[in-house]
């Protein structure tokens, strides 16, 4: 035991002794400054929905709030309908970047009332059904959906039994696909995947391999060159087309069974609790006032994919370069 | 020496075979089951060719039931009008407000910064002294050094916050399953009817994955450290409770009866017989505890519970499989820092005995549980032997006080000093540098992309043919027979293989099942799980027969074993999604990898319980090698063989909700579902007693199967 002890002694001085090492010059910590910021901000909490795009959004307010504001950030990770519920049960302020979900918004805000709209983020969302650009440069009419039962043999895969696959992402997702499937009388099975990963995962490699891959997709999304569009920047973008489903009318897409219509254009949204928007948070007017482009998420979105950054960074990178996008939003916080 | 104790095991064959259950067979008479196994077989088959598809009970995805709407009514009511009520409101409510107060706290110490200090109040320097000083003083030197190596790692790779919360995270649910669980198991050993009332309880918590009660607690206890708590608490207790009440009965009876004869009370009894010679294994109940709790990391993430499951679900969404396995990485030290810290503890608490250690692991759905026996190098002692402690008691409370002014100084150090405060970033620190959690990071993805751009074809040829060849004649069979045949195939092959008893529990889990509304969803789940486990076993009848056949194999696949059973298998979903595409193969290969060590272990615990002269009996008759193993070892260890199964099948059965979420649908991917869409909360908890109904029933018949072949 004797001999023990004094090992451990030993131990004890070298861990010290290494940390002296890695640590070299360290800083007085009553010689730093806590968070500035002079109006009271106290506790923001941001739900995180699960995709990056999502991310960028949290981050750029939540950094803005914590540095400017001196706001308590934190980013629970949720799912959007636990995010909605949160909001109801207090647990969540807000919602950064909403997609419809017009069942939610008759529960929470046209019922219950415990959650309000704050306006649009300026992002446009797209949903659709989407081929790696190879099959769209090779079979040209592959993306007029009355092509796809033609080609329906080429997406057979051990999945889909004898029909073609679809291939879906997270179960959580905004999704008609089943119903469309079934009312454009296509011959098709929907396969899901699970998750954003799977989804991509699945274009790379259909890009890599050339094989064919028909699968439900979103933008905005950094990762992805949509119909030839460029993405400056990125590395090894995936190259994408959008496969054109008969077009959206107001009121097609109500009945949820019944759709045979593509999805409607997303102008996507900011939730926040009633709770949070009576609390006289300086946040409030922030959320309210965010709003920026598809460029802009992807922007931070890469930095985060890509570069490896960490949220915070990749939101404090952006918002140093656009200082006067952020003087805008902070309009109405008292602060500038 | 049998390698393996097996608690919770039914009942000794010899004294359960009465004779009016089996009355014109001879007990030693060959029972011919694969014969009658056939029999089933082809009438099975006659069945299913005549009546394919009809009656299968089949059901789209967004289709629901009378029950499952009526779930998702009260799942309504509860979030409406909940808030009011006495027993959400105020009980759960309290119950939850505190429990986030409490973690709370625990990170303002050592985790976030503890406003308005920048800086938690205790910073790593401070953190990892005081750790280490713990550990010396509860389990050894070894112990220490081990501790503190994986704290610096955590600093190291850039996760100390999130390794902080998962540290407290797990020490409060575990605190809490003690104050619960152990008087629990001490009444379970002390009264025959509580045991009964609770045994069947504890197996509804084991086999339920802990998926379906996800939607639920965030329900009751909003998201956030509260509703993880509860959720690790939920999966953590049954091992603590199970392994106490075992620990309690297995006090010698002569050791009782000689306390008795002296006149003691029962409190007394308890007090100063039972427990005293029972805290080993209780010890080893807290460890097993531990590791439950920490394999709810990932899990917990999903409603917003702190730790490192954070970083594991938010690098799998930007594809970031190299950031995941850092994380993943530091579960793993988490869990081995934690097993061999208390198992050195447990070993302290008696030292003398044989080397029990616990089965750490992910699943631990064990529905009995199995202990596994630790080689001898990987214990505190190794090697060294039996030695008395050189100290006198006050003699080592003042060795411990005195070192106690350095982790003091430390302590302080850290309070002052930013960098002892915030673990600093190594990126470019010379050496440190190579195990920074960037580094790797970069390492493990570029090795998965040369890995996945090699053999992708090769590996999604094998999923085509595996797909169109084993798992689509096999789901047919299951899936597209009528429901009714499918019962009575199940109750046949029940009989066949366990005799009368496993009948009762079978019929009542069918009918479990067949309530739930998802029969032919069950039927398509079973068809995947049993074929997983074929492969489990095929997977650990050969790694296990070279383990026990050979220490240096064992020295080697051993630490492997270890760390699939530890790390959170969502970190090996993105490249084996990419291998094999978003498929019910793919399921499998998840579900496989993740049974498969603990079936390894059992396999090779029971080759190497085979008594020697046995062996050495077989050798002189000039056996070989094939024949050693085909005919002496395999046979001998065949009780093994059957625990084997039956813990690879609930292992695979506990994934079945996670391959749900790489496309392996049905049971699965409702639950997942439920999660994510409002519509069907209702079916999602549906699902999720249908798989826990279906664990039971296989559990069930794999036991009194195992019991037969004991005989």
């Amino acid at each position: 035991m004797g001999r023990g002890s004094a090992r451990t002694r030993l131990v004890a001085l070298a861990a010290v002794v290494g940390l002296g090492l890695t640590a070299c010059g360290g800083g007085n910590i009553s010689d730093t400054k806590t968070t500035s910021g002079g109006t009271s901000c106290g506790d923001l909490r941001i739900a995180v929905n699960p995709w990056t795009g999502y991310v960028s959004n949290a981050h750029v307010i939540g950094q803005i709030a914590k540095e400017k504001l001196g706001c308590n950030v934190t980013y629970p990770d949720v799912k959007e309908e636990v995010g909605w519920q949160g909001m109801a049960s207090g647990d969540i302020d807000t919602i950064v970047e909403n997609w419809g979900h017009a069942d939610l918004v008759k529960k929470y805000i046209d019922e219950q009332k415990s959650v309000e709209d704050a306006g649009l983020t300026g992002n446009e969302g797209l949903i659709g059904w989407f081929v790696p650009q190879w099959m769209a440069d090779k079979y040209p009419d592959i993306l007029d959906w009355h092509n796809l039962n033609k080609y329906a043999s080429m997406f057979k895969t051990s999945e889909s039994g004898g029909q073609g696959q679809l291939l879906d992402g997270d179960p959580s997702y905004v999704t008609n696909d089943e119903a469309l499937v079934k009312n454009l009388h296509l011959n098709y099975k929907v396969v899901v995947g699970g998750s954003e990963a799977a989804l991509l995962t699945s274009f790379k490699s259909a890009e890599k391999n050339k094989t064919p891959l028909l699968a439900y997709f979103y933008t905005p999304q950094w990762y992805a060159e949509v119909d030839g569009a460029s993405t400056p920047g990125v590395k090894d973008p995936i190259q994408i087309a959008h496969v054109k489903l008969p077009k959206w009318t107001p009121g097609c897409d109500d009945d949820a069974a019944k759709v045979a219509c593509d999805y409607p254009p997303y102008h996507l949204n900011k939730l926040i609790s009633t709770k949070f928007a009576d609390s006289g948070s300086p946040a409030v007017a922030l959320i309210k006032n965010f709003n920026w482009t598809n460029e802009d998420q992807n922007t931070v979105s890469s930095y985060i994919g890509q570069d490896g950054m960490s949220p915070d960074d990749a939101a404090q990178k952006w918002i140093d370069a656009n200082p006067d996008k952020v003087a805008a939003w902070l309009k109405g916080t008292g602060v500038s | 020496m049998t390698a393996v104790d097996t608690l919770e095991a039914p009942p000794p064959p010899e004294a359960s075979a009465p004779k009016e259950e089996q009355p014109y067979v001879d007990p030693r008479k060959p029972r011919r089951t694969g014969l009658k196994l056939l029999g089933v077989l082809i009438v099975w088959l006659v069945l299913f060719f005549s009546l394919k598809n009809k009656m299968t009970k089949a059901m789209g995805i967004q289709d629901t039931t009378e029950l499952h709407r009526k779930l998702n009514d009260a799942r309504d009511w509860v979030q409406l009008h909940g808030g009011d009520n006495w027993f959400f409101g105020s009980v759960l409510g309290t119950i939850g407000d505190f429990s986030n107060w409490v973690v709370q706290q625990l990170q303002k110490l050592i985790s976030i910064p503890a406003f308005p200090r920048p800086t938690p109040e205790i910073g790593w320097l401070g953190v990892v002294a005081l750790v280490a000083w713990i550990t010396y003083v509860l389990a050894g030197l070894r112990s220490t050094i081990l501790v503190t190596i994986s704290m610096l790692l955590f600093g190291v790779f850039g996760l100390w916050p999130d390794s902080m919360d998962l540290l407290i995270v797990t020490i409060v649910s575990v605190v809490i399953c003690i104050i619960i669980g152990l008087p629990i198991g001490i009444g379970m050993a002390r009264n025959k009817t509580t045991s009964t009332v609770i045994t069947p309880i504890l197996d509804i918590m084991q086999t339920m994955p802990p998926f379906c009660y996800l939607a639920p607690m965030a329900l009751f206890f909003g998201i956030g450290p509260s509703a993880a708590v509860v959720l690790t608490i939920i999966y953590a207790l049954p091992p603590i409770v199970r392994i106490t009440e075992h620990a309690i009965k297995s006090v010698s009876p002569t050791t009782i009866e000689a306390a008795r004869s002296m006149g003691l009370t029962k409190m007394q009894m308890l007090r100063q017989v039972q427990l005293p010679m029972a805290r080993r294994t209780i010890v080893v109940g807290i460890n097993q505890c531990t590791m439950a709790a920490l394999s709810m990391a990932t899990i917990a993430a999903l409603v917003n519970g702190p730790g490192l499951g954070k970083p594991v679900v938010a690098a799998l969404q930007i594809e970031n499989v190299g950031a995941a396995s850092v994380a993943g990485l530091a579960i793993v030290l988490m869990a081995i820092m934690l097993d061999r810290t208390t198992t050195a503890a447990s070993e302290r608490a008696a030292s003398g005995q044989s080397q029990v250690a616990s089965t750490s692991g992910m699943g631990v759905m064990l529905a009995g549980v199995a202990l596994e026996r630790l080689p001898r190098w990987a214990t505190e002692e190794a090697g060294r032997g039996q030695h008395l402690p050189r100290l006198t008691r006050s003699g080592r409370a003042l060795v411990m006080g005195v070192l106690l002014i350095p982790v003091v100084f430390c302590l302080w150090l850290s309070r002052l000093q930013l960098d002892y405060a915030i673990f600093p970033n190594v990126d470019n620190t010379p050496v440190l540098k190579w195990i920074s959690g960037a580094n790797l990071t970069n390492a493990i993805n570029d090795f998965t992309n040369w890995l996945i751009d090699h053999i992708d074809t090769f590996t999604i040829g094998l999923k085509n043919d595996v797909t169109t060849w084993l798992i689509n004649p096999l789901q047919n069979l299951l899936a597209e027979s009528p429901w009714w045949v499918m019962a009575l195939v199940l109750l046949a092959v029940a009989y066949v293989l366990g005799g009368w008893r496993p009948l009762i529990p079978t019929v009542i889990c069918e009918a479990v099942i067949y309530g739930t509304g998802l029969w032919n969803d069950a039927m398509v789940t079973l068809a995947m799980t049993l074929l997983a486990t074929a492969l489990v076993m095929l997977l650990a009848v050969w790694l296990g027969v070279t383990m026990g056949r050979s220490r240096q194999a064992d020295v080697v696949i051993r630490p492997v074993l270890d760390a699939f059973q530890v790390i959170p298998p969502f970190v090996y979903l993105v490249p084996a999604l990419a291998l094999f595409q978003p498929s019910r193969f793919t399921a499998i290969v998840a579900a496989v990898a993740y049974a498969f060590p603990i079936a390894t272990k059992l396999v090779a615990d029971g080759i190497r319980g085979v008594a020697p002269t046995t062996v050495e009996a077989a050798r002189a008759s000039g056996s070989t090698r094939r024949q050693m193993i085909l005919k002496v070892q395999l046979p001998m260890a065949r009780e093994s063989l059957v625990l084997a199964t039956n813990q690879g099948l609930l292992y695979v059965l506990s994934m079945v909700v996670i391959g749900g979420m790489v496309g392996g649908g049905s049971l699965g991917y409702i639950v997942v579902s439920g999660f994510s869409q409002q519509q069907l909360f209702g079916k999602g908890l549906a699902a999720g007693v249908a798989i826990a109904a279906l664990g039971v029933m296989l559990d069930r018949i794999a036991r009194y199967a195992a019991a037969r072949a004991g005989r």
